[in-house]
């Protein structure tokens, strides 16, 4: 067992928080996800060129490299946030240029020395595995893979190669933070993926409200919550960890609660 | 002569990669379109349907062939301070005599008859300067799709008129205002619509970049540049040039006429990047020189970036060569060695700019007037029976503003 599977072991649903790493006083942030009720976390490393990413992450990661945050800072603050809290599972959610810059194993070795336990890397798809997965895989991290409403039963077996953690599905064919799926849509694309995989099933993408998590979490192993965390960073600066603890408790509750009713 | 053992014209490999370029990083959503489009483009390139009916829309709406052009005053021009018995051929293939002005035409011919043969019915595109904007919008209104065209606010700005060409032509242009607002910042807005809306849109790029299929399906559609010009070569004097010289963005021009001829040993090729205000500094879009290898916009090769992999914003007083990356296709002929590559700074191409204009009635667009300044440096080192071929890929109505406000005139 290690960090992840612990976290999916619980006898509920976990959370999976994400915010951007640099933007706001990112630890105090963190720690606000945590005492919350966050389950996993997950941190966004800071690019250039998010193109998978709606407005509010787009933001974040320009006010965070607006502040000079680097690849230095973010293995800092995930080695921070691991010594202050040594069970909380930790992945670095980012794109794949700032991730191989100074070679994959390098990354893989980083990410290791800081306690981070997985990768979701958005533009390396399992056709260029190569690039990053065989070095994660050789440092203990696991390669956290999406699937999509695009990715058809034909292709699912080769996201799921040499892919750990949990499986994220990205439930709306778009970028973070705008549209929402139809919850059916939602049941019955985890249904398929359980079929396929014993992995744990994460949803994410355009989750905002309690509501909605606890809808998602009734059929799902996890439900991912970022744009609507992130907004609150924008919108509340220095005083965002209040902010930030509250909307996580109650995505947490809902999440938590799911499955009893 | 060498005996080339392996073709340069078999890349890329069946996963889309040009030696260790190339390949296809994108997110999950866009990976079962692109596999589409690759079974689709072999489907395509193996239906004499499909080459006739791009072939016949090149002759009778582009206006090819375009003609090859023996440049003499530039020529005699170039002699005039060249060591005696020295001062290269210099001629031209006029792709800027194309319908709309410029090579762009010819890729997007062939994408939007791919895109009508998947049964897409959007199209979306990107754009810098404009013109594959313009060229994109053409397409649509010839076929009837409707189109949105992504541009950054800052180039939407300086590009006026472009604007308004491809509001005629029934386009939709959206200002992008995230990041620097230019190039790079309207492909990743441009991703994001296609991200949303795979299941009807088509996304035509405008270079040989981006993920597999397209750096080889642009190239193969440009090569009518290279195709033409080598068979004008051989039928008007016997023999092929010594020297190519094309400038490079995204590459596609450079690539379209270089392919047909990279088996040909004795052709040189040079491609020539802008070093904007000097390679020395950062303000230059000369990913080849002064950049680094990574993964982009759906590909690896040369980019700007920092230390930690952060793009950096390129510089050219050209706005179709000011993107910080590169076709896969030319880092991989760089490192080969089979293409040399150089760069051009602002101040040689207004320069060149206006020496065409002065030598040959011919007003260029900034992009092939990097070129015409690296052949008016390169062409005083060869002897007089050489022969140098340049791209003229683009005229230079578009620029006259910006040439003016460099020239300190008020319009």
């Amino acid at each position: 067992m290690n960090r992840l599977s612990n976290a999916f072991a619980k006898p509920h649903p976990a959370l999976v928080c994400f915010i951007t790493a640099g933007d706001g006083d990112t630890a105090a942030n963190l720690d606000a996800l945590v005492d919350g009720g966050a389950d996993v976390i997950e941190l966004g490393m800071p690019f250039t060129d998010p193109m998978a990413d709606g407005p509010a992450i787009q933001e974040a990661n320009i006010r965070s490299l607006g502040k000079g945050t680097t690849t230095a800072d973010v293995f800092a603050i995930a080695s921070a946030f691991r010594q202050r809290h040594p069970d909380v599972p930790l992945v670095l959610m980012g794109y794949a240029n700032p991730m191989v810059r100074r070679g994959p194993q390098w990354f893989a070795g980083q990410c290791r020395a800081a306690g981070v336990d997985g990768v979701i890397c958005v533009d390396i798809p399992p056709e260029e595995d190569d690039s990053l997965g065989p070095d994660l895989r050789a440092a203990g991290i696991a390669p956290i893979r999406l699937a999509t409403p695009t990715t058809d039963a034909k292709r699912l077996p080769a996201v799921l190669e040499g892919s750990g953690g949990f499986l994220y599905y990205v439930s709306v064919a778009g970028i973070t933070g705008l549209q929402q799926a139809a919850q059916a849509s939602i049941d019955d694309a985890v249904a398929r993926l359980k079929a396929a995989t014993d992995l744990p099933i994460a949803v994410g993408f355009g989750v905002r409200t309690p509501e909605q998590a606890s809808a998602i979490a009734r059929v799902s192993d996890g439900v991912v919550v970022g744009s609507a965390l992130v907004e609150l960073v924008a919108r509340h600066g220095e005083d965002a960890p209040a902010a930030l603890r509250t909307l996580t408790a109650a995505l947490a509750d809902a999440v938590h609660a799911a499955r009893k009713d | 002569m060498t005996d080339l053992k392996n073709s340069f014209r078999n890349q890329p490999d069946d996963r889309g990669h040009f030696g260790d370029y190339g390949g296809r990083y994108v997110a999950e959503t866009l990976m079962p379109l692109v596999l589409d489009l690759e079974r689709e483009y072999r489907a395509a390139q193996a239906d004499p349907a499909f080459q006739a009916q791009f072939d016949d829309l090149l002759e009778h709406y582009v206006g090819r062939p375009s003609p090859l052009y023996f440049a003499e005053r530039l020529t005699e021009e170039l002699r005039k301070d060249a060591p005696a018995g020295n001062g290269a051929q210099v001629w031209f293939k006029r792709d800027e005599l194309n319908h709309t002005g410029a090579h762009k035409i010819n890729n997007c011919i062939g994408q939007i008859l791919l895109a009508m043969r998947m049964g897409k019915t959007r199209i979306i595109a990107e754009t810098g300067a404009g013109q594959h904007g313009v060229a994109t919008a053409t397409v649509c209104a010839r076929f009837g799709l409707p189109c949105v065209i992504y541009m950054g606010a800052t180039d939407v700005a300086r590009q006026q008129p472009n604007v308004f060409r491809m509001k005629l032509l029934g386009a939709e242009v959206v200002p992008v205002t995230s990041g620097a607002a230019t190039l790079k910042d309207a492909m990743n807005e441009g991703l994001r619509d296609w991200v949303a809306n795979v299941h009807d849109t088509f996304y035509i790029i405008g270079t040989a970049a981006g993920p597999h299929p397209y750096p080889e399906l642009v190239r193969d559609f440009q090569s009518v540049i290279g195709k033409e010009a080598r068979a004008q070569m051989l039928s008007r004097i016997n023999r092929l040039p010594d020297l190519l010289v094309a400038a490079i963005g995204g590459g596609s021009n450079a690539l379209g006429l270089f392919h047909p001829f990279l088996d040909d040993a004795d052709v040189k090729m040079l491609g020539v990047e802008a070093a904007g205000y000097g390679l020395d500094g950062d303000q230059h879009a000369a990913s080849l020189l002064g950049g680094f290898p990574g993964i982009l916009h759906g590909n690896k090769t040369y980019l700007l970036q920092d230390e930690d992999g952060q793009i950096t914003e390129g510089h050219s007083i050209s706005a179709g060569l000011d993107y910080p990356g590169i076709g896969p296709e030319h880092a991989w002929l760089k490192d080969m060695g089979r293409v040399e590559y150089t760069a051009v700074t602002d101040d040689e191409a207004l320069d060149a700019f206006q020496l065409l204009c002065r030598t040959e009635g011919i007003i260029p667009a900034l992009e092939p007037a990097h070129a015409i300044a690296a052949v008016a440096k390169i062409a005083k080192t060869m002897s007089k029976d050489s022969v140098i071929l340049a791209n003229l890929c683009g005229r230079g109505d578009k620029d006259i503003f910006t040439v003016a406000e460099k020239l300190g005139v008020e319009m």
